[in-house]
C-alpha cells in the first residue's frame, strides 16, 4: 500500500540507472545512513546504546560486513569459490601495521589504502590458479593462501616487529590531530570506510566491471567470445576482492581487537565470512550486510535468550552448553538455508518487496 | 524480396579447413567463402560439423590444418578476443545467456568492447564513467525496441521462455554492432509464429544494419527462404555449394538427407 512505484516515471536513463530508483527506498536508505551516522551516537550520548553495542556488536557487524563483501565480489559476483578470506584480511592487518610501523607520520587511511593493495597483490598471486581449474579444487587451492599466509608471518618475525608472542598491538587511530579512542569514535571511523567502499563496490557491479564478473561467473565460454578475457576478469575480482578483505582485516585489528596474532586470522574466520555470504546472499552487496549481521547477533541472542530460558524454568544447563548450542543452530540454520533460499536473506527480502508492492491485494 | 544493400565482396574465406579432437574428425578439407552483406547458411544432418565450423570461425575451435582469409588477412586460426574486437558475434545452439543477470544487463554485456572506462572510474560512477554508462544504455535500449522486448529489459533471463531468450540472445550479439553475425540454430524449439519473429529479425538485420549472417539450421523451409547462398556438409565434409535452388536439387545432398540404398 505504502510500498508502490505508481506514478514515478523515470524520463532519463540516467534517473532509471540509479541505485535506488524507487522513490521509497530512496528515503529508507536515507534514513538508515542518518541513524547509522547522527542517530547512534546521539542515543549514545542519551546513555541508551552502551559501550559494550559499539565494540561487541555494532563495530564488528560493520567490519564482517566489509569482509563478507569483499568475498561476496568474488564468490557471489565473479564465481570463484575462496577460502582464503582470512588470510586477505592478515596481509591487510599486518601490512597496514608495517606501514605504520616502518614509516614516519604514515597517515592511517594510507596505510590502510596500502595494506589493502599488498592484500590485492597476494590475491592476484594465489587467483593464478583460477585460470585453470574452478569449484571445489579452486577452493581447496586457496586453502593453501590460508596456511601458506598464516604461517609466512607467523615465521617471519619482521612482520610482527620481532614481537616473542607473535602478537601485535595494533597503533592509534590518528586523523587531523584527532585520536580515535572510544568506542564510538571507532565505530564511527569504520563507518566511514565501509560506506564509502560499500558505495565505490555497488558502483563496479553496476558497470562494465560488474557485468563481467558476473558474465565470467554465468557462462565462461559465452563471456569469452563476446570479448571478456577471462584472465583479466578473473584476476581483477580477485585483487578487487583480496583489496576489500584487507581493509577489512586492518580495521578488525586497529579499530576491533586491537592487538592481534596471526593464528587470529585462521580458517575459522574464513569459514565464518563464507558462511555470512551463504546465508546472507551470495551475488548482492545487501546480502553481505545481512549475512553478518545474522552471524553477529545471532549468538548474542541466543544467549539471552538461553539465559531466560534457564532463569524462568530454574534449570541447571552446565556452562558451556551456550555454546555448543550456538554452534548446532548455526549448523542447522545454513543447511536450512543452503535448502530453502539457496540465494539468502537478500533474495528473502526482495520477495518480501514483490509481496509488499501489491499488497493487500495478492497479485 | 530485393535488398537494398548489395551483396559485396568475400570477406571470409576457408582454404582445407581441417578439425579434429584426437581420432575423430569433425571436419576435413572444407573451404567456402562468405560475402559481405550476404545470408550464408550451412546446413547437414545431426553431426556433420556445423558448430564446429561457427567455432572455427570466431576462435573457439583452432583448425589443425587449412587457412582463414579474413578481409585480406590470411591466417591460420582466429582467436575468440580478436574476433570479437573485429566485429563477429555469434548466438549458441544452447542458449549461453548470463542467466543471473536482466535483460538489459546481458545485452549491455553485448558492448563491453565499446567501452572505454576502467573500473577505477566505474567504482566512482563519475565524469566520463557515468556518461559512457548512460550512452551504452541508450544503445542497449535501441536493441530492445528494435527486438520488442521492452517489457522484459528488467526480468532476469532465467526467468523467461525459451524463445524470449533466443531472442535476448540475438540482442546480446546484436549490441556488439557485428559485421558479420554467427547464429547457430536460432530457431530449434520455436513454434511458427516464433520462427515468424525470428526471420524478420534476421532480415532486419540483414537488410536494415547491414550484417553479414552465418546461419545454422534445420528448418529447410526458413533455410531455403531467406539464404542467399547454402553450403551442405555431411560427416565434416562439404557435399554442396550454391543457391538453395542449385542445394535442393543436388543429388548428394538428397542423399545425405534421405539416405541412399545400398
Amino acid at each position: 500500500m505504502f510500498y508502490r512505484e505508481a506514478g514515478q516515471f523515470k524520463s532519463s536513463y540516467a534517473a532509471d540507472s540509479q541505485i535506488f530508483p524507487i522513490r521509497q527506498d530512496r528515503i529508507g536508505f536515507g534514513l538508515i545512513i542518518a541513524f547509522a551516522f547522527l542517530g547512534v551516537p546521539l542515543l549514545a550520548a542519551l546513555g541508551i546504546v552502551s559501550n559494550y553495542t559499539f565494540t561487541a556488536i555494532l563495530t564488528p557487524f560493520l567490519i564482517f560486513s566489509l569482509a563478507a563483501l569483499g568475498l561476496n565480489i568474488l564468490t557471489g559476483y565473479a564465481g570463484q569459490l575462496s577460502l582464503g578470506t582470512a588470510a586477505f584480511m592478515a596481509v591487510g592487518a599486518f601490512g597496514a601495521y608495517n606501514f605504520m610501523l616502518r614509516i614516519d607520520g604514515m597517515p592511517i587511511l594510507l596505510a590502510f589504502i596500502l595494506g589493502g593493495l599488498c592484500a590485492a597483490a597476494v590475491g592476484i598471486v594465489f587467483g593464478l590458479p583460477s585460470l585453470r581449474i574452478r569449484g571445489f579444487y579452486l577452493a581447496a587451492s586457496t586453502l593453501a593462501t590460508q596456511f601458506f599466509v598464516v604461517w609466512f608471518v607467523t615465521k617471519v618475525g619482521w612482520f610482527t616487529n620481532y614481537s616473542t608472542s607473535g602478537v601485535i598491538s595494533a597503533q592509534k587511530i590518528r586523523m587531523f590531530g584527532y585520536t580515535f579512542n572510544s568506542s564510538m569514535s571507532k565505530y564511527l571511523f569504520v563507518l566511514g570506510v565501509v560506506s564509502v567502499l560499500t558505495l565505490l563496490a555497488k558502483n563496479m557491479v553496476r558497470t562494465n566491471i560488474g557485468r563481467s564478473w558476473m558474465a565470467i561467473r554465468d557462462m565462461d565460454m559465452a563471456a569469452e567470445v563476446i570479448g571478456f578475457r577471462p584472465m583479466r576478469t578473473k584476476l581483477m575480482a580477485f585483487a578487487v576482492s583480496s583489496f576489500y578483505c584487507g581493509v577489512a582485516g586492518a580495521l578488525f585489528a586497529y579499530a576491533y581487537l586491537g592487538t592481534v596474532e596471526p593464528e587470529g586470522f585462521n580458517l575459522d574466520l574464513s569459514f565464518r565470512i563464507l558462511f555470512m555470504v551463504i546465508i546472507g546472499g551470495a551475488g548482492s552487496i545487501l546480502g553481505s550486510f545481512l549475512g553478518s549481521a545474522f552471524i553477529v547477533l545471532l549468538p548474542i541472542f541466543l544467549n539471552i535468550f538461553l539465559l531466560f530460558l534457564e532463569t524462568s524454568l530454574h534449570l541447571e544447563l552446565p556452562s558451556g552448553i551456550s555454546s555448543s548450542i550456538e554452534l548446532m543452530v548455526f549448523g542447522g540454520l545454513i543447511i536450512f538455508f543452503l535448502i530453502v533460499e539457496p540465494h539468502g536473506l537478500a533474495r528473502l527480502w526482495q520477495i518480501g518487496k514483490e509481496k509488499l508492492r501489491l499488497w493487500p491485494f495478492p497479485h | 524480396m530485393d535488398k537494398v544493400r548489395k551483396i559485396g565482396d568475400v570477406v571470409l574465406s576457408f582454404e582445407n579447413i581441417s578439425l579434429s579432437f584426437g581420432g575423430v574428425k569433425a571436419l576435413t578439407n572444407i573451404s567456402f567463402d562468405v560475402r559481405e552483406h550476404e545470408i550464408r547458411a550451412i546446413i547437414g544432418p545431426n553431426g556433420a560439423g556445423k558448430s564446429s565450423m561457427l567455432n572455427v570461425i570466431n576462435g573457439v575451435y583452432h583448425p589443425q590444418d587449412g587457412e582463414i582469409v579474413f578481409r585480406g588477412q590470411h591466417r591460420r586460426d582466429m582467436n575468440t578476443y580478436e574476433s570479437a574486437k573485429s566485429g563477429i558475434a555469434r548466438t549458441f545452439q544452447n542458449i549461453a545467456l548470463f542467466k543471473g543477470m536482466s535483460v538489459l544487463d546481458n545485452i549491455m554485456t553485448g558492448r563491453n568492447l565499446k567501452m572505454k572506462s576502467n573500473f577505477l572510474l566505474d567504482a566512482l560512477y563519475w565524469g566520463p564513467a557515468r556518461r559512457e554508462e548512460i550512452e551504452h544504455r541508450k544503445k542497449a535500449e535501441e536493441i530492445i525496441d528494435f527486438l520488442e522486448i521492452q517489457h522484459i529489459r528488467k526480468t532476469p533471463v532465467g526467468r523467461l521462455p525459451y524463445g524470449l531468450q533466443k531472442r535476448v540472445e540475438l540482442g546480446r550479439a546484436l549490441a556488439a554492432e557485428p559485421s558479420i553475425l554467427l547464429l547457430d540454430e536460432p530457431m530449434a524449439g520455436m513454434n511458427v509464429e516464433e520462427k515468424q519473429d525470428m526471420c524478420r529479425f534476421i532480415l532486419d538485420v540483414n537488410d536494415q544494419l547491414g550484417a553479414t549472417i552465418v546461419l545454422i539450421e534445420h528448418d529447410m523451409g526458413v533455410v531455403m527462404d531467406i539464404s542467399d547462398r547454402v553450403v551442405v556438409l555431411d560427416y565434416g565434409k562439404k557435399i554442396a555449394d550454391g543457391t538453395p535452388d542449385e542445394v535442393r536439387n543436388n543429388q548428394n545432398v538428397i542423399d545425405a538427407y534421405l539416405g541412399v540404398a545400398h
